[in-house]
């Protein structure tokens, strides 16, 4: 229905396209409506590009501005006044942004009293304002153990020293606070700013004595084992000679991607290595305890993505104590199934797996999906369905060898047909 | 409950917007003379709602630049900069002027702080030494009118700031903004709420309220609902199936807007186009659940076809009038059309999809407690199969609140896979969303609930109520599935839901689900209060109000604001129009952003350091 009705409106004819410019917000290459502020500043950024603007600075002659404005400056006219007034004055001018001072709060007593005082009314901003107030005129220890009995300012102050990026000064107070782990991932974060690999790879391995909680100091060990490994299988990967380098290019580089993402790498460039290397993928499966079925998913397609049937084969076989080979799979198997179709698998492939499927419904939506016909007509047969063997007669080309295995099952009189 | 009626008549926001360029203009002319203009990247959509480039040219701007935090190259000798109030911008430009003072040059500097400034903005300033060098001021475009029943503050940050960091600074911004509409289009009569953030913006505004001279002018809304968007992580973290929500899920609306790749237009070009109630073929589809919105696309091509095969036969007069009469209006649909077409092809193709088929069921398996471990597993093999990261993430916290929280080994199991998955920086996200409630490890006392709901099979209520009271004090849970009971907003399963003759909120998730915010809202107002849902509000943990300011009836009590703080989603947009027709009463949503469950997490990550 809907392609029809694409088609119903692409088709119907409109006497003059130079029209729709009337109607039609004029809109520039890249969509944004000519005059728009968002397209305007595009082009100013294309001007600088090329340069066209480059002129010498104007010297400026104009007196400089008188410093106007705000309460901080004004402070010093009603010096008198505003000295006097209460926690709860001091915090409404602060709130309406009129002049104010904080010289005379000088005990802790009263420090405290403007504090709560702001966080009474609710406003973030005065909080905040009270609180560099505090951090100025206040030790950190006494800051800190004033904090701990203020969860609201706390958070204020946590979130204004992440802001001023005060690195130091937020793992003290949380070191004080007794919150080790929010801690140690605090400082866990830094990584992120640090590009050289060696450099991050270093930090995080200093990151290993932090008071993590248990899984977490484990999974920072993994970050640190990654980036080692990764940095090692960069450096001989990026001079490797091997066929599969020169038959698939690598796009990027492997450091900083996921275990995931470096177990595929592994099984795609390095399949087949001994457990000895650090590339190998069951060195890498083993380092970061990898499930069973995460491993199978991961090489399926690394292998399936290279067309190597042999080696998707023997990821499912396994010989039982006789000897036999059977196919067992931790995921089901319309799911390697799908895999398989995504990899553009052939048929006779794709048909093996389709048979292996469980469940009859998804094992039918299957091989009809995938034209596995042998299938879907011994199901058909199976089930004593005429009709339906009758109606995929007719998809099926005339004289083929499936239409005539039809032919003979619909000639056959022994089948006792459900319908 | 009120009978039927024709809906009342929405007030005119357009007004909000020649405020707020009228206050701009008056900004930019107290910096007399040419000036470049460096604007917030997150402020050019806003600004291109209520101004445009010809408007600043008038006043003097000549280039304008977007922020980038980079050197810049400009010759001008007045500076100016529209900003939003945050210390990294701010230390930017001390690093500009700090920069133009070793080369010794003379320049002037304004910085316009929206919609206000903050004292440790101002302090950047002092430390840097630029203080005085640098004039500040502000500009108060606190609400812009996304449509005529949608209105945006715009700060997607106050979500992060207020529920994870527990900064307040927005707070007062929420109350100045109730306070501009209230100034502008009268006062309101009732007052509910529930949340922390709510109760402290409501507080916030009464302040302003009684500082302010009272008006007197009839009220054109007069109840106001506040929400905090934590009170409900269920609703934004479902899949959108409604079409507006849909095309902010998958194409991502900015500002009223969205960009319809080449997909879309069948072209190479991308088009921008504004989606609002103007747009009147989108106007007629964005309530609706998208299954139904294709036959009503084809039903539409059709008659538009017959409209233009009308010109055939026609003489010169007829075809005259015809074209000065109907072509316009013909071709702009024609155009509209197209789009939308367009734009439900590609979202055919993404969402009829067996992922998304799959992925839908584990999302109504969750909502409904049905096939935990099934959905489990599906969690699993999404995160083995590396596909979108956020999805997952989705997946999880959705497991999370509806379950109250995960048991230990699945949480740990599920977490070291994702970061497997993911990259293990990830910790840092796992470590924010466990602060925020969204996704939890059960704690040793909480497997008593278990217990105690089946204990309560046994014994009276009463005791129940008691031993729950003492539980509730040890974490604060989600109570999803009890609350899910309560307010019934899982429908039996197995009933038949037709898409297309709603009846109920339900339809915006498919027959699902009723979004939790909004069955609050329709409970409250037909209660005129919290009175019957002491039970709701407990499991809630509290923090509900309800005022009554003034006592004036008129036509204005049918128009409702809903004020969700944290961010609202499409859906649940188009679950309040829904009710709103049902009760004959309209709903004006207010709300800090527009979100949706990829912005909700994305908010959450901790990218960059």
């Amino acid at each position: 229905v809907l392609k029809e009705s694409k088609r119903a409106v692409n088709s119907i004819l409109v006497d003059d396209d130079d029209e729709d410019e009337e109607d039609v917000e004029r809109v520039s290459w890249s969509g944004e409506p000519v005059g728009s502020i968002s397209w305007s500043v595009k082009e100013t950024a294309s001007s600088i590009r090329s340069g066209s603007e480059q002129s010498f600075p104007k010297i400026d002659t104009t007196p400089s501005l008188s410093k106007q404005g705000s309460g901080y400056s004004l402070s010093s006219l009603f010096k008198g006044n505003l000295h006097d007034l209460s926690p709860e004055e001091t915090v409404r001018r602060m709130q309406k942004g009129r002049a104010f001072s904080l010289e005379k709060f000088r005990s802790l007593q009263d420090k405290l009293l403007l504090l709560d005082e702001a966080v009474a009314v609710y406003d973030g901003n005065v909080i905040t304002a009270v609180l560099i107030f505090l951090k100025k005129s206040l030790s950190k220890e006494i800051l800190f153990r004033e904090l701990m009995a203020r969860d609201v300012a706390l958070r204020h102050y946590v979130h204004y020293l992440k802001e001023m990026g005060e690195q130091k000064l937020l793992v003290e107070l949380l070191k004080a606070l007794g919150r080790t782990e929010d801690m140690a991932l605090m400082h866990y974060k830094e990584h992120l700013n640090i590009k050289d690999e060696s450099r991050r790879r270093d930090f995080l391995k200093s990151c290993l004595s932090l008071p993590f909680s248990q899984d977490d100091a484990t999974h920072v060990q993994d970050h640190y084992t990654l980036l080692e490994r990764q940095i090692i299988i960069e450096a001989s990967d990026k001079k490797a000679v091997a066929e599969i380098f020169k038959k698939f290019p690598r796009k990027a580089s492997i450091l900083n991607m996921p275990i995931i993402t470096t177990l595929y790498y592994s099984c795609f460039y390095h399949y087949g290595e001994s457990e000895g290397t650090f590339s190998s993928p069951s060195n890498i499966r083993k380092t970061f305890r990898i499930s069973e079925k995460q491993y199978i998913l991961t090489a399926l397609g690394a292998r399936a993505k290279l067309k190597s049937w042999f080696d998707v084969d023997s990821l499912f076989n396994t010989k039982n104590w006789l000897g036999y080979t059977k196919k067992r799979s931790p995921i089901g198997f319309h799911r390697v199934v799908d895999i398989l179709h995504k990899n553009s698998a052939p048929v006779q492939v794709l048909q093996e797996y389709v048979n292996l499927i469980d469940n009859p419904d998804l094992k039918l939506g299957g091989a009809l999906k995938y034209k596995c016909h042998d299938i879907v007509i011994n199901t058909y047969r199976d089930l004593k369905d005429r009709q339906q063997l009758i109606v995929y007669r007719e998809k099926l080309e005339r004289d083929s060898p499936e239409y005539r295995k039809i032919q003979e099952l619909l000639n056959n009189v022994q089948i006792r047909w459900k319908n | 409950m009120a009978a039927w009626r024709d809906a009342p008549e929405l007030p005119d926001f357009s007004l909000l917007k020649r405020l707020a360029r009228d206050q701009l203009i008056f900004l930019l002319e107290q910096l007399p003379g040419k000036k470049d203009l460096f604007i917030d990247a997150d402020l050019m959509s806003p600004l291109d709602r209520i101004a445009n480039v010809t408007i600043l040219k008038q006043h003097e701007v000549d280039k304008l630049y977007k922020v980038e935090l980079k050197p810049i190259v400009s010759s001008s000798d007045q500076l100016c900069f529209l900003i939003r109030p945050r210390i990294q911008t701010v230390k930017w430009i001390s690093d500009l002027v700090n920069a133009d003072k070793v080369a010794g040059r003379f320049r002037r500097y304004k910085i316009i702080f929206t919609p206000q400034k903050f004292y440790a903005c101002e302090t950047v300033l002092e430390e840097q030494g630029v203080y005085g060098d640098v004039t500040t001021d502000e500009w108060n475009f606190y609400i812009l009118p996304l449509d005529d029943d949608i209105l945006s503050l715009e700060l997607p940050e106050f979500f992060r700031d207020n529920f994870l960091e527990g900064d307040q600074r927005w707070v007062t911004t929420a109350g100045s903004a109730l306070h501009l509409l209230q100034s502008v289009y009268g006062s309101f009569s009732k007052v509910y709420g529930i949340g922390r953030c709510a109760k402290m913006v409501y507080e916030s505004w009464r302040e302003l309220m009684e500082e302010g001279e009272q008006r007197t002018r009839q009220p054109e809304f007069a109840k106001v609902f506040l929400v905090d968007r934590d009170v409900d992580f269920v609703t934004p973290l479902c899949s959108q199936v409604v079409y507006e929500g849909l095309v902010d899920d998958l194409f991502r609306i900015k500002c009223g807007s969205v960009e319809f790749g080449p997909d879309v237009t069948s072209s190479d070009k991308s088009i921008k186009v504004m989606l609002n109630s103007q747009d009147k073929v989108f106007s007629e589809i964005r309530n609706e659940h998208f299954s139904n919105v294709f036959g009503f696309l084809s039903q539409k091509a059709k008659n538009l076809q017959t409209a233009y095969d009308k010109r055939r036969g026609m003489d010169i007069q007829q075809m005259k009038a015809f074209v000065s009469d109907e072509l316009k209006g013909l071709k702009q649909e024609h155009r509209l059309l197209s789009l939308h077409i367009g734009a439900s092809e590609s979202m055919m193709k993404k969402k009829t999809k067996q992922d998304f088929q799959e992925l839908l069921k584990t999302e109504h398996s969750l909502l409904e407690g049905f096939e935990i471990r099934e959905c489990i597993t599906y969690i699993e093999e999404h995160i083995n199969r590396q596909v979108s990261m956020i999805d997952s993430l989705r997946l999880l916290c959705l497991l999370s609140i509806t379950e109250n929280g995960l048991l230990s080994k699945d949480y740990r199991s599920l977490k070291a896979q994702y970061l497997q998955s993911y990259g293990i920086k990830h910790l840092l996200t796992f470590a924010n969303l466990r602060q925020l409630g969204l996704l939890e490890e059960q704690q040793a006392g909480e497997t008593l609930t278990v217990m105690e709901s089946k204990v309560g099979k046994l014994v009276n209520d009463k005791t129940v109520g008691k031993l729950t009271d003492a539980f509730s004090s040890l974490a604060k849970k989600s109570n999803f599935r009890a609350l899910s009971k309560r307010l019934a907003l899982v429908p039996k399963s197995g009933e038949e839901y037709d898409l297309r003759v709603p009846r109920d909120m339900a339809y915006v998730f498919s027959g699902a689900y009723i979004p939790l915010s909004c069955k609050l809202i329709e409970q409250v107002l037909e209660r005129d209060g919290w009175t019957g849902l002491e039970e709701v509000t407990r499991m809630l943990n509290g923090q509900e109000f309800a005022v009554t300011e003034a006592r004036n009836k008129t036509d204005a009590q049918r128009i409702v604001l809903v004020m969700f703080l944290g961010g609202c989603t499409f859906s649940e947009i188009s679950a309040l129009r829904f009710l709103g027709k049902e009760r004959g009463c309209r709903f004006i949503v207010v709300t800090t952003a527009i979100t949706n469950s990829a912005r909700l997490l994305e908010a959450l990550l901790d990218n960059h350091a």
